[in-house]
């Protein structure tokens, strides 16, 4: 468990070694609740293993039977005995199968299930950090490729192993309780397949890992240059990016054919050894038969033991390759559960209702490593309704701020007071619900407006909604909807950035928070929905204390306070005349904006 | 489906061709094998023969299995050969085709689309190939032949009830198919509704948090979830059938015939009675051999329709002609540096709105002409004219005094430097994305391209980064952020040593400093060429030589910064939501 937690704190990759044992043991724990069930499964398989090996002992009577009466004619009761018995053989081993199969869909549709709903709440109890160091589709891959593989390896591999086994050890049993030689000779035959095909099924295996690698590339490849297709075309790069296509391209062609060649082989090699096993069982029979050893009916019995005999073998070797990828996979699924979550809070108990928006930062020391401090001692003092501008080069660190009021980050040392309340001694929940938040990044999922608008509040009523809505200047454009309110956000309809934008203020409006949190968008916004947002969002800071991403110099110069940052740090502060007349950081970066270039 | 073979080359049909003639030789090899082990059979049962005999019988029979083995490894390798030489085919063809289109074939198909068609269509048709055509080649022969075999070996009991089995069979599989194959089709979309639900979650994740909105999040994954377990499990159990069908099937049918041989062999007179039984066991083996040919032939059925739509969506794209056509001046031209529009009007092929109205300017050598307007004013489609991602509807667009059109491409190309809005990167190194392409000169210098990054204010990142100018870029340059990315792209123009730079709203990713900064540097390295601005802020294009404000597609201004605050009330409002009066006097 600890080693899982410590890659991750490395950033994780999914090469590290698997440690078989311990992921498939983590597996099992989790599937804990349907053991009882995965047993029955198993008992379904042995016995209609069991059966299946029985069936051709019953066969050969049968043939027997019929040989005896030639002269004498055939024992009509005795053949309709043995037949009743397999029609009822071959019925329970149907029902045991089908059993087996629903019972073992049913856990691994379950188990998976519940695999994706663990990794789905994790999501949100790991720190901020966490997706630093991962990316969102490394995530997703979890969710879905390698749950995929944990219930598409499981339900073949348990299972099969079980019945491979069973099947395995019962027919060695009956051929060496009908006859040893036939025995010997019919595992020598086999034994001779297996060992053909495992090294087919090795050399064709390192094909096609090559072949999945290159075909990941080269699909990289063509991604990369049909998204880049303008640039490709105008810079005259057709030629130098073919090259690199053709190249990759015949790679993978190389691994293409030979991939395909050797599994290809399978089949045919198996059935030649199925063909080898007859031969070599009737040969050898028929010498038995004629020394009087044995009947012919031995012989058509170790004709289908023989069938029966060679594919446990690769079975069994088939599922050890899937239950390494279970492994792989399980060890990459097990180890984003078992990442490090953020503290625990419910110890908690202070609550702060009703702030005025008093914020403090008290001898503050951040860094996201905490070897490498980025904020050194940062003391402030904001007062209630207090306007505060974060400013600073693009790259400079302003989302560190953020992070850190809204306690995405715990400060190193120091603390950040609200109304004199230590932050860190409040949830996180009462934390979020002081702070009211707009981002430049505009969020909005997949649902109605309605739904975008209120998010996850309780108790809003349609005419605060319109309230929201009209005050940040959509509610006209919604109702020119067909739907209204009730449109739903998705690819196909398009709403500009602008747009967007409106209506994540909308939401911070519907929150009502005391304190408010502003990232000024100001890239790709016409001029006309600019002065919009512009307004709505000087709505929303009037009286309550706010902090502000800023872009717009207007901003800049009226903020009660400027916090100047670069390189992470909070190089200056003060407010626009104080910081201009200090001439420094904040005055060049200022100035830069009416200067001609020269 | 057809059509795609047309891709085939001569030597592929040839091992086609030999395919067929092997899968003939191996089906009848395949079933010469029952008839050797009726012989042995017939030799163990028959008093007094001699033990030559069965060897020599097991020897031929060994000898047939040999050679079917034989048999099917060539025509495993010509089916490989034909498969793997026909997608690198199909993959190169598509390649080199979408890199034809111009941006109207591109829409058309949505990049995401493309790719599929790229990848997974094509692997779609090499499965088929590799794996479906020997089968659709084999089950048929197969079938046929094993019949032929049984009509004289067997009674009509005993086909009657391989008939029976065959049509259980056959239609079980259909059943579970129809059922399943829908409800497989349905997961991939459940799968990426999965997907979107904790994609979003995972993009909002500051926001799910802000709002303590988690609750909310995961119920709505739960719905998500709830709904793909429940057809997944739908799905499943309906293929968890199949194998016990199967084995009871081909278990039932030996007991049949078995049992019914029974009473025949007790019917039979005297002298029939072992041809019989021994016809007994051989024809098991063969409705064996008849039911596998037919189960195969259900499967291609089921597959084929898949891989027959991927080659349609392939032949869609082979078969687009690119709008966007080569003329026949050459670069060789009088003028240099210059653009002019003259009376330019254009709407997207089958849209009934214009886009851009009658335009008309001129960008002289060594000039900077801006242009501003709201999102979806058209500005950007102004210079997307210029590089020929569209053609004109009405009017002409010249450079250097000749039209778009008339020009072969690269040499167009060649005078253009171009940086697109959103920064475009490929993988491979900071020297090979500066360096990119070709214009016609031979390939920069080490010294051009440092020069280059020096002036697109890159220098720093760049050297500080492990390898320094051959250090790694990842796809898509994912290892630099916005402001780097559109700095290097903008050094890759700068790279190119062009006529003639295109900057589609390229400065809005950076900072007010670098902006300044890089122009500065810009306008000192590259005096004498003309660029054409782009742009949202008016700090961007203050002092540009013209400035061109455009309004719902109409040129509703063209002048200088102070002229047009005088004149231009468009103008004057975009200025002024940016910037206070005090400032824009400053």
């Amino acid at each position: 468990m600890t080693r899982g937690i410590h890659h991750h704190m490395r950033g994780g990759s999914s090469k590290m070694p698997v440690n078989f044992k311990k992921s498939i043991g983590k597996l099992i724990s989790f599937c804990r609740p349907y053991i009882p069930a995965i047993l029955i499964a198993m008992v379904c398989a042995v016995a209609s293993a069991v059966l299946t090996v029985i069936g051709p002992d019953k066969v050969s009577d049968l043939t027997g039977l019929i040989e005896e009466g030639f002269l004498s004619g055939i024992d009509f009761d005795a053949v309709l005995t043995i037949c009743y018995t397999l029609i009822a053989f071959y019925a329970a081993s149907w029902i045991l199968g089908l059993t087996q199969g629903l019972v073992m869909t049913t856990v691994n549709q379950t188990v998976s299930k519940n695999l994706r709903r663990s990794i789905s709440r994790k999501i949100n109890r790991l720190p901020i950090d966490y997706y630093n160091r991962t990316s969102f589709g490394d995530v997703l891959s979890r969710i879905t490729n390698d749950v995929d593989t944990i219930s598409e390896t499981l339900q073949r591999s348990i299972v099969q192993m079980v019945s491979a086994a069973a099947l395995f050890i019962g027919c060695l049993v009956m051929m060496f309780r009908t006859n040893w030689i036939m025995a010997v000779t019919a595992i020598a035959a086999s034994l001779i397949g297996f060992l053909f095909v495992s090294i087919v099924t090795k050399s064709s295996q390192k094909y096609f890992l090559a072949r999945q690698e290159w075909l990941g590339r080269l699909n990289g490849h063509i991604e990369e240059v049909y998204s880049g297709h303008n640039i490709v075309r105008l810079y005259n790069a057709e030629k130098q990016q073919s090259g690199a296509f053709n190249k990759m391209n015949e790679k993978l062609y190389e691994c293409n054919w030979k991939s395909q060649f050797l599994s290809g082989l399978m089949m045919p090699v198996m059935s030649f050894i199925g063909n080898f096993g007859y031969v070599a069982v009737c040969v050898v029979g028929a010498m038995l038969t004629m020394n009087g050893e044995i009947d012919f009916g031995v012989i058509i019995a170790f004709i289908i033991y023989v069938r029966l005999f060679s594919s446990p073998l690769s079975q069994i070797a088939q599922a050890m390759t899937s239950l390494q990828s279970t492994a792989a996979a399980s060890e990459r699924v097990f180890e984003f559960l078992e990442a490090q979550e953020m503290p625990d809070e419910s110890n908690k108990t202070a609550v702060l209702e009703n702030v005025r928006g008093e914020v403090e930062f008290d001898h503050v020391y951040f860094g996201y490593d905490s070897d490498k401090i980025i904020i050194h001692d940062f003391c402030e003092h904001i007062y209630p309704g207090q306007k505060v501008a974060i400013v600073g080069p693009t790259g400079a660190g302003k989302t560190t701020m953020v992070n850190l009021l809204m306690r995405f980050y715990d400060v190193t040392s120091g603390e950040i007071k609200i109304d004199g309340v230590p932050v860190s001694s409040l949830t996180r929940e009462n934390v979020h619900d002081l702070f009211g938040m707009v981002l430049q990044d505009t969020w909005l999922f997949e649902g109605t407006i309605r739904d975008n608008v209120v998010y996850g509040k309780e108790n809003i009523s349609d005419e605060e909604v319109e309230k929201a809505c009209r005050a940040v200047g959509m509610h006209h454009f919604i109702k020119t909807l067909p739907n209204g309110y009730d449109t739903v956000i998705d690819d196909k309809m398009n709403l500009s950035a602008g747009q967007k934008q409106l209506l994540t203020i909308a939401r911070a409006m519907i929150e009502n928070a005391p304190m408010i949190i502003l990232d000024e968008a100001t890239s790709s916004v016409d001029t006309r929905t600019e002065i919009l947002i512009q307004k709505a969002m000087d709505r929303m800071t009037e009286g309550r204390t706010s902090f502000v991403i800023a872009h717009r110099l207007s901003t800049i110069r009226n903020a009660d306070k400027i916090l100047v940052m670069k390189d992470g740090n909070i190089i200056e502060s003060g407010n626009h005349e104080e910081l201009m007349a200090k001439g420094g950081f904040y005055a060049d970066l200022y100035n830069s904006q009416f200067e001609k270039a020269s | 489906m057809i059509r795609i073979f047309r891709h085939l080359r001569t030597k592929e049909w040839c091992f086609v061709i030999l395919s067929v003639l092997f899968i003939v030789a191996q089906v009848w090899l395949d079933l010469r094998l029952p008839e050797y082990m009726t012989e042995i059979t017939e030799l163990v049962q028959t008093e007094g023969s001699a033990m030559a005999d069965i060897y020599s019988a097991g020897g031929k029979m060994l000898l047939c299995a040999l050679g079917s083995l034989v048999t099917s490894i060539i025509v495993g390798f010509f089916a490989a050969q034909v498969a793997a030489n026909l997608s690198k085919r199909l993959r190169r063809e598509i390649f080199e085709k979408v890199e034809s289109f111009s941006m109207e074939e591109i829409s058309n198909f949505s990049t995401d689309s493309l790719i599929t068609r790229s990848t997974n269509d094509i692997t779609q048709i090499e499965m088929i190939v590799a794996m479906g055509l020997q089968l659709i080649v084999k089950a048929p022969i197969m079938a046929v032949m094993a019949i032929v075999k049984i009509q004289d070996k067997g009674t009509w009991q005993w086909s009657a009830l391989t008939a029976c089995a065959v049509v259980l069979l056959v239609s079980t599989i259909l059943v579970i198919m129809l059922y399943a194959v829908p409800k497989f089709k349905r997961i991939q979309g459940l799968t990426d509704n999965l997907n979107r639900v904790s994609r979003e979650n995972l993009t909002g994740l500051r926001v799910v948090r802000a709002y303590n909105a988690e609750a909310y999040q995961e119920e709505k994954f739960d719905k998500a979830n709830e709904e793909l377990t429940e057809t997944h499990l739908k799905a499943q159990r309906a293929m968890q059938v199949m194998n016990p069908m199967m084995s009871l099937v081909m278990n039932g049918i030996t007991l049949g015939i078995y049992w019914i041989g029974a009473y025949l062999i007790d019917a039979a007179g005297a002298l029939d009675k072992l041809p019989l039984f021994s016809n007994m066991v051989v024809f098991s083996s063969y409705a064996m051999q008849v039911i596998m040919a037919f189960t195969m032939l259900t499967m291609i059925f089921i597959m084929l329709p898949r891989a027959a739509v991927s080659a349609k969506r392939i032949e869609e794209v082979l078969g687009t002609k690119p709008a966007i056509l080569d003329g026949s001046a050459s670069g060789e031209t009088a003028l240099r540096g210059e653009v002019e529009f003259r009376h330019v009007s254009f709407r997207y092929p089958d849209a009934d709105e214009y886009v851009l109205h009658d335009i008309s300017f001129t960008a002289h050598k060594g000039e900077t002409v801006a242009f501003i307007g709201a999102t979806g004013s058209g500005k950007s489609t102004i210079v997307n004219l210029v590089a020929r991602f569209y053609d004109a509807t009405e009017g002409e667009v010249l450079v250097d005094g000749v039209n778009v059109k008339d020009y072969r491409l690269h040499d167009l190309y060649n005078k253009l430097g171009y940086v697109p809005q959103r920064a475009v990167l490929f993988s491979g190194t900071v020297k090979s994305n500066v360096a990119f392409g070709e214009n016609g000169k031979p390939p920069a210098e080490d010294e051009e391209i440092q020069a280059a990054v020096r002036t697109a204010q890159s220098a720093d990142f760049v050297e500080k980064l492990e390898g320094g100018y051959d250090g790694a870029v990842a796809q898509g340059g994912a290892n630099f952020s916005g402001g780097q990315k559109q700095r290097l792209s903008i050094a890759r123009a700068i790279c190119r040593r062009p006529e003639i730079y295109i900057f589609d709203d390229s400065f809005s990713a950076l900072d007010y400093k670098t902006d300044r900064v890089l122009r500065s540097a810009l306008k000192k390295e590259t005096a004498g060429v003309t660029s054409l601005i782009v742009a949202q802020r008016i700090g961007t294009i203050k002092d540009a030589d013209r400035i061109v404000v455009v309004d719902e597609g109409r040129a509703v201004g063209i002048g200088t910064h102070d002229e047009l605050m005088a004149s231009c009330e468009v103008y004057r409002e975009i200025a002024l939501s940016q910037l206070s009066k005090e400032e824009l006097g400053a």
